[in-house]
């Protein structure tokens, strides 16, 4: 990143979601989304009009359509005509489009928001259709399937056993009870096997869900919102495709992206990771060099609520949230997709000195 | 706030044909963005981040692509993102990649937008039945074919309009060796004879079905400094979006088109687009849009694009050329038509456009649009970096 000290400053200043659930099908995509739109504008008094830039992110195989996202539009309320983008990507990827317009000093406020139905098809089944189409996907290896290599590798090298990964899930759903959205609260039994060595409680509930923040930039921040979340850096890098190719117990694209963030520059005091599968927790404990005194995933995470192309997103509005309250003060927010963590996203929010 | 000039210093497009068999979704692509490093005299590792975009996954049915395609274009290690924003998507990638630019995030970032139609179904693709949804059947000329009628109703256009557009971008393609359709027995005959498929659309007055992809190599000034050849320099770039249904919507001239170009053109200093503006890449996948869109964005008063077009005024050599390389009509990789569009105005003035290139174009407009002419995205380049 160029002349990180001269760039704009630009905040986090409002988060909503939707109660995440396992079926939503008396709601449209844009039924769920309304509320969460509202939600971030009335935190801010802000109206459509007043927004700059909006970006959203959702992904077209979930809703089993072409152009899934051009009817969220409406939602939005696009006239007069809005400046508008989307990326097929988590919402997290539409927050970064976001954060670069605003860099370049064209918006002072954005609305970012991202959205997903898992429940009409089996996204397991769907997300096999991301995987190399021609030696790969015609396979169908699932998600948990490749969860489960990955998990398998970190438990051959050493890195952890089951039950530390049945903690992580333990310790997740505690901590989404105080979560009034989470899908899956409280204490929950590990379960059964879906694919060795994982069992129920370590993957992800699969559900449905929304969420949409609002950025703004310097003075309009703090006119906005009492304690904003600053990003102070935020960078994101994919890795190889092929699972053969890569080391399943590292990740490297996570590593590289807090680097550039800047999150290895002082240390953070809590951290909402996008890992749906608890072995991935592991992985990106190791990568961001995270100490047992980093509150991870206070939200509960992805192993409380996994609303696919959202659940990113909701990571940085949760960590966002948590300055906006005072309860942290420097916190880190990571975002994945692709199969066994292949691309991430790395933020840093700090509330101003108290 | 000051930006970062943003310019083009690397061009590649694939030969765009209807089926490319001999080559992967991976190989495609590569061979644009290694075309592109080639024209920039730059190496894999002199980018700092990849944007792709293209059209909707179910066009060959890939959900989202990037994470296959990060090995083929070079990414991995590096930023990657993927825009998606219908038809105009090749154009909004190129403004998302030049945004990272601008803003100072990245020196150089690749930016490449693609289409591999034979390997499914497009017309499939856009037709997947919604529960509660009145379903498209008909496909985009169904949608655009009583749009069109309008036009003619509202302007009083004779209907010959449509059929002189067609014959002037398949000649055009004939001057562009990566075009798809090379109609060396074209005649305007020929296109007036052509079935009716969409009343008033004929065949002769639609896009192909292509297999392509376009990438360019986008740079800072000291990028640019360092460049082999001419760059183009950005001067404006916007994007607009506005409701696909709802009553208040123009769907002959969306107000969406309007306010896009009004915005590029107030960043690029544009006082007449007529004027100022030497040629025009617009994304006319359906003949009559070249006259809807020549109003739309403003080089014509309302009800007179179409005797522009009339006048020969738009073509490769009339005083407003448009669609020099053949256009849509003549390529028409989806995901890749906009960037097409946003790298021929490159190439025009950087004066690399061979055999279609305008003499003595300085400012080139490319321009495009998806869903039901809700989304725009348009950029204006130069031959010389911009004032401030």
């Amino acid at each position: 990143m160029q002349g990180a000290a001269a760039m704009r400053e630009i905040a986090v200043i409002a988060f909503a979601q939707t109660d995440h659930r396992r079926t939503t099908d008396e709601l449209s995509e844009v039924e769920m989304l309304m509320p969460v739109l509202h939600g971030v504008l009335e935190q801010t008094g802000l109206k459509t009009a007043d927004i700059d830039f909006t970006c959203s992110g959702s992904s077209d195989y979930l809703a089993g359509r072409a152009f899934s996202f051009t009817l969220a539009l409406d939602g939005v309320g696009a006239w007069p005509p809005i400046s508008e983008s989307h990326v097929e990507m988590d919402g997290a990827w539409a927050l970064y489009e976001a954060w670069t317009k605003l860099l370049t000093g064209d918006a002072d406020t954005a609305l970012v928001y991202s959205y997903g139905k898992s429940s009409p098809g089996s996204v397991r089944d769907v997300l096999t259709r991301q995987l190399d189409p021609y030696y790969v996907a015609p396979l169908w290896p699932d998600s948990v399937a490749l969860a489960a290599l990955q998990a398998q590798a970190l438990i051959d090298a050493g890195d952890t056993d089951e039950p530390a990964l049945a903690a992580v899930a333990a310790r997740s759903r505690t901590d989404a009870s105080a979560n009034s959205h989470a899908q899956v609260r409280g204490s929950v039994p590990q379960g059964d096997y879906v694919v060795r060595p994982l069992r129920t409680g370590d993957c992800p509930p699969v559900g449905d869900g929304a969420a949409a923040v609002i950025l703004a930039a310097g003075d309009r921040a703090r006119e906005l919102c009492e304690r904003p979340a600053w990003i102070r850096g935020i960078d994101h890098r994919i890795e190889a495709h092929g699972l053969g190719v890569r080391e399943l117990t590292d990740s490297p694209s996570t590593r590289l992206a807090a680097e550039k963030a800047g999150a290895f520059e002082r240390p953070v005091d809590t951290a909402e990771l996008h890992a749906p599968f608890t072995a991935q927790e592991v992985v990106l404990r190791k990568a961001l060099r995270l100490g047992d005194d980093v509150r991870v995933n206070p939200s509960g995470g992805a192993l409380a609520a996994n609303p696919v192309m959202a659940a990113g997103l909701i990571r940085i509005g949760e960590a966002a949230a948590r300055i906006h309250r005072g309860e942290s003060d420097r916190a880190l927010a990571h975002a994945t997709s692709g199969p066994c963590l292949q691309q991430n996203l790395v933020a840093v929010l700090e509330g101003d000195p108290r | 706030m000051s930006k970062e000039p943003v310019a083009v210093v690397g061009i590649g497009q694939t030969k765009h044909v209807a089926a490319r068999r001999d080559v992967s979704i991976a190989g495609l692509v590569r061979e644009a963005a290694q075309r592109a490093l080639d024209d920039a005299e730059l190496t894999w590792a002199d980018i700092d981040a990849v944007v792709i975009g293209k059209a909707p996954d179910f066009f060959e049915g890939v959900m989202m692509p990037e994470l296959y395609l990060a090995d083929a274009l070079g990414a991995v290690g590096k930023p990657m993102l993927r825009v998606h924003t219908a038809g105009s998507v090749g154009g909004s990638t190129a403004l998302v990649a030049a945004n990272l630019v601008a803003a100072r995030v990245h020196g150089t970032v690749l930016t490449l937008a693609f289409e591999k139609q034979s390997e499914s179904n497009a017309m499939w693709g856009l037709s997947l039945p919604i529960p509660f949804t009145q379903p498209l059947l008909a496909g985009a000329g169904g949608f655009f074919a009583p749009h069109v009628r309008a036009y003619m109703r509202r302007t009083g256009a004779p209907d010959t309009v449509g059929s002189l557009v067609a014959y002037k971008d398949r000649r055009n393609a004939l001057k562009n060796p990566y075009a798809h359709l090379h109609e060396h027995d074209i005649t305007l005959e020929k296109v007036q004879a052509s079935p009716m498929l969409w009343d008033p659309i004929r065949y002769s007055e639609t896009c192909p079905s292509s297999d392509g992809a376009c990438a360019m190599v986008l740079t800072d000034r000291a990028g640019a400094a360092r460049a082999p050849r001419p760059a183009a320099w950005m001067h404006g770039g916007a994007m607009r979006s506005e409701p696909t249904l709802f009553a208040g919507k123009d769907c002959v001239s969306p107000q969406a088109g309007k306010d896009c170009a009004a915005d590029v053109y107030r960043q690029a200093g544009i006082a007449d687009p007529r004027r100022d503006i030497d040629a025009v890449e617009m994304y006319v996948p359906f003949s009559w849009y070249e006259p809807m869109w020549l109003e739309n964005l403003g080089f014509a008063e309302e009800g007179e694009g179409w005797k522009l077009t009339e006048s020969g005024v738009t073509e490769l050599d009339g005083d407003l050329p448009v669609n020099m390389s053949g256009g849509v009509l003549s390529t028409n990789p989806i995901g890749a038509s906009g960037m097409i569009r946003f790298a021929e105005a490159a190439l025009q003035v950087r004066g690399q456009a061979g055999e279609h290139q305008v003499e003595g174009a300085r400012r080139v407009l490319g321009h495009a649009y998806g869903g039901g002419s809700q989304f725009f995205s348009m950029w204006l380049v130069g031959s010389e970096p911009p004032a401030s």
